[in-house]
């Protein structure tokens, strides 16, 4: 070499630059926001969210479970889920309503019924469905709503770490147990399930989830080896169980016979016609693992998650939720996952198809960083919706797994024990003591805004989400018939959280509210495909979404400015097409099939 | 710059002086990258165990392509490959981010390291080593290595264990990976009995995969231990203990950091220790 030390002094300065590397990158992506009085943000986002829970009259705090003493040390860890919320027009006033789980043995589920004034009422008591927790029985971990047998009421599905229940919708003026007439279970560790038509023969079925096995009773431990066998490929949770409708208020379980055979920890689930086929989709959120997805052909299903892309790397799968981000007719699945500075960084992912890839070749590829809504801390439940009526579907995140102690953190004892062996992971008694310490907790939530050209943008700071509780559930839903989303929020061990959501006025939209007649009535399953503007938006009614979490069954597209909508297509379950011409902005659609 | 020095920097350079040694029949320089290729492919096709395969590809597609122009414009040579291959192959396996720019940093660190970071004609750290440690430390926001990628299950341990004894007892490096292990558990014990964990607790890092590629392939690199066997028993001793104080600091990553700040130190003193025999030698002459 002819001059080495000048070589050599250009290679440090290169290795010295990129020592730099992450900093620089840092800044560059960095997404502060700084918060927004009410008139900036409309100004500059088009929306606000002010929370007005105490306002409506709702004061509910959620109540964590205390299990067997034996799992005293990692209590705060092991109790950390069971705040729920599904949104339903229990009594068909037109106005809908909101169910809220507890997880206390003892604690009470409330109902909170639309007073239609900016107010709630809780009347779950004297409907029959606030006192679910009783020792022995298991605690609430979620809820769904779906009318089973077809009655023009919705029925509710309660999944606990338990015995489920089953309530019957006795025509909006109080609920019937009829778990054991249905033939559900005794006892299912589940922390999810949804209501879907899954054979299209007008019945909803029944998917419920387990998490732990469902041989443990968390109360009653004769052994204290209940935890995953792995952090990343553990196979020892709660099985799956789907129910078919017979018809006649009972159902078969009939998972074995359609091909779904799985013992991962499930955490969310959702159903959607993923492929266009006309018959729905069954994905699956686990943690400690990969997730599953099920393709549907009608009548069996069949576990395709490695070959489209979506079950390959194992992460800790706590969401599923739908939209079409890009307004291309297609849906996209976020599922949610752990990011912790320092740690661990899954990153959640957002499984868009891939272009050129359809029917039983799609293939799904994981945008989350490319769009921006990659790290979100310990994410729980996540929905898409228009939260500004601006025509793109923007993603409202919450997170937070335990807050205790701001100054303690339990993640080093976490995870040297989550990378050992199986026999250490797989035993209770082998985890240090959390003895107060927090895990990711107070953090602070993330509001996606879709710009519309392939980004997201967290707003949530500057449009008023400032809260810090532990987030598990979150449902969307235009609470007062005004035409905007608001947001729901579920906190374990804390409060109910309404964000009443002001949006610019110029910007509009357009609902449809769905009933089936061949189809399932509760119209789960049906699509709707919104054409203006030269784009257009699919939306599908869901029996259960997000984490432990259902939204409206309302549909809500936002529109924007001047929007000139061409036509709005109706595909229901049964195969029915529907279209409106021209539909009116501004307006909600009840449409009978 | 030496030359000599310069050509390899980890267990791909344990050739005997004279000419490579064979060990189960193939040069012994190249039987650590087999096994850590092995590694790779029986915890990708039993676990799938890869975030990704491009991931990976680009870690070790980097390190060699450093390797190579670093190589030929230092040494004036083609360089072996069979270290850059193990540091590109560490990389891509015990880094863990959602980006693709991480795992080629990552690897640029590492094999540059090698030929910027040196005393006396030779490298300092251990080039995974560095290249990890330098990347959890500077951005933790975007990097992990929380590293159970075949599992937590005991089969695949014992397998990979038994492999890897085999092949550092070949190499001549057991009593390292030994005095580590054993010092290890010696200090867990001790751990556990200060701050009343249980000691399975504090055993569990060790049953992890992220060890295995630790105790084989970065702290016995030759390149950047010191000469004596006595030396280098007390060397992993003491890179245990500095692990034991950084986890009693709850620093998640103390094995990666420990080494970092061990091995170096021991090298120079090392270094400084034979030069001044070397002069007492010539003084007594």
């Amino acid at each position: 070499m002819k001059h080495p030390l000048i070589a050599r002094s250009v290679l440090t300065a290169i290795f010295v630059g990129l020592l730099f590397v992450p900093a620089i990158i840092r800044r560059v992506s960095s997404q502060e926001t700084s918060q927004l009085d009410k008139k900036a943000a409309l100004a500059r986002h088009g929306f606000y969210l002010e929370e007005v829970s105490r306002k409506a009259g709702i004061n509910f705090i959620h109540q964590a479970p205390q299990f067997d003493p034996k799992l005293e040390g990692i209590m705060p860890q092991v109790a950390s889920m069971g705040a729920s919320v599904s949104i339903v027009d229990f009594d068909r006033d037109g106005w809908p309503d909101i169910y809220v789980t507890n997880s206390r043995e003892g604690s009470k589920n409330c109902l909170y019924r639309n007073q239609h004034d900016g107010t709630f009422k809780d009347v779950a008591e004297e409907m029959g469905i606030a006192d679910v927790n009783q020792p022995g029985t298991g605690v609430s971990m979620g809820a769904v709503w779906g009318d089973y047998d077809n009655d023009g009421y919705e029925d509710l599905l309660l999944y606990k770490w338990g015995r489920p229940e089953l309530f019957h919708n006795d025509g909006g003026h109080g609920f019937t147990r009829v778990t054991e007439q249905a033939g559900l279970p005794k006892w299912i560790n589940a922390n999810t399930a949804i209501w879907f038509d899954y054979d299209g023969d007008g019945l909803l079925d029944l998917f419920i989830g387990g998490y732990y096995s469902e041989d443990i009773d968390l109360w009653h431990l004769s052994s204290t080896k209940i935890m995953p066998d792995s952090f990343e490929y553990a196979k020892n949770g709660g099985r799956k169980y789907l129910f078919h409708n017979l018809g006649n208020g009972k159902f078969e379980e009939v998972s074995a016979k359609v091909g779904i055979d799985s013992r991962r920890w499930a955490l969310a689930a959702s159903a959607i016609d993923l492929r266009g086929t006309g018959h729905p989709d069954l994905f699956i959120a686990n943690d400690y693992g990969i997730s599953e997805l099920y393709l549907n052909d009608g009548k069996r299903f069949h576990e395709s998650g490695e070959e489209t892309g979506v079950g390959f790397a194992p992460k800790s799968g706590m969401n599923v939720a739908y939209g079409d981000i890009l307004n291309q007719g297609k849906y996209s699945v976020y599922v949610s996952n752990i990011s912790e500075e320092g740690v661990l960084i899954q990153g959640n992912n957002l499984w868009v198809p891939r272009e050129g890839t359809s029917g039983d070749k799609i293939k799904f590829e994981n945008l989350a960083r490319d769009l921006g809504v990659e790290l979100g801390g310990w994410s729980f439940g996540a929905q898409f919706g228009d939260l500004n009526n601006d025509g793109n579907l923007d993603l409202y995140l919450t997170n937070g797994y335990v807050s205790l102690d701001r100054n303690r953190s339990y993640w080093y004892d976490f995870s040297h024990v989550a990378g050992g062996n199986s026999n250490i992971i797989g035993d209770a008694k082998n985890w240090p003591a959390m003895d107060g310490r927090s895990l990711s907790g107070y953090q602070q939530k993330h509001v996606w805004l879709n710009d519309g050209a392939g980004k997201f943008v967290d707003v949530a700071q500057a449009v008023g989400v400032t809260d810090t509780y532990d987030g598990r559930a979150v449902a969307l839903v235009d609470l007062w018939n005004r035409g905007v989303l608001d947001v729901v929020v579920a906190n374990q061990k804390g409060p109910l959280l309404i964000y009443k959501n002001t949006v610019l006025p110029e910007n509009q939209w357009i609902e449809f509210e769905l009933e089936g007649t061949r189809s399932n009535r509760s119209a789960i399953g049906a699509k709707v495909t919104v054409f203006w503007n030269g784009q257009q938006q699919v939306q599908e009614v869901s029996g259960g979404s997000g984490f432990s979490a259902q939204n409206d069954r309302r549909l809500h597209f936002g529109l924007g400015k001047n929007p000139a909508v061409e036509k709005a297509v109706i595909r229901w379950p049964s195969g029915k097409l529907q279209e409106i011409d021209k539909p009116v902005p501004g307006q909600l659609y009840r449409l009978k099939e | 710059m030496s030359q000599q020095a310069i050509a390899t920097g980890s267990l791909s350079s344990l050739g005997a002086p004279g000419g490579p040694k064979k060990m189960f029949g193939v040069d012994s320089r190249f039987v650590p990258p087999v096994f850590i290729t092995l590694i790779l492919l029986v915890g990708q096709l039993s676990f799938g165990m890869l975030e990704s395969y491009k991931k990976t590809l680009l870690a070790i597609a980097t390190a060699i392509l450093a390797e190579l122009v670093l190589g030929r414009i230092f040494v004036g040579k083609w360089p072996v490959l069979a270290s850059a291959y193990i540091s590109g192959i560490s990389v891509g396996i015990l880094v863990r981010s959602p980006a693709f720019w991480p795992y080629i940093l990552c690897a640029l660190l590492a094999i540059m390291s090698k030929y910027v970071l040196r005393f006396n004609g030779r490298h300092l750290w251990n080039p995974s080593n560095f290249g990890i440690s330098a990347l959890l430390f500077l951005a933790g926001d975007t990097v992990a290595s929380l590293s159970i990628q075949w599992g937590n299950f005991f089969l695949p341990m014992v397998v990979i264990w038994a492999l890897g004894s085999i092949i550092v007892w070949r190499v001549k490096r057991f009593h390292i990976t030994a005095t580590y292990v054993v010092s290890f558990f010696v200090f867990a014990f001790i751990r556990a009995w200060m701050t009343g964990n249980p000691w399975q607790a504090e055993v569990a890092p060790i049953t992890g995969p992220e060890y295995q590629l630790y105790i084989f392939f970065m702290i016995t690199d030759p390149k950047t231990t010191v000469r004596t066997v006595r030396g280098q028993c007390l060397v992993a001793f003491s890179v245990a203990l500095v692990e034991m104080v950084l986890r009693l600091h709850q620093v998640v990553y103390a094995p990666f950091y420990a080494l970092f700040l061990v091995g170096p130190t021991a090298l120079l003193l090392d270094m400084w220790l034979q030069s001044r025999r070397r002069k007492l030698a010539v003084a007594v002459a």
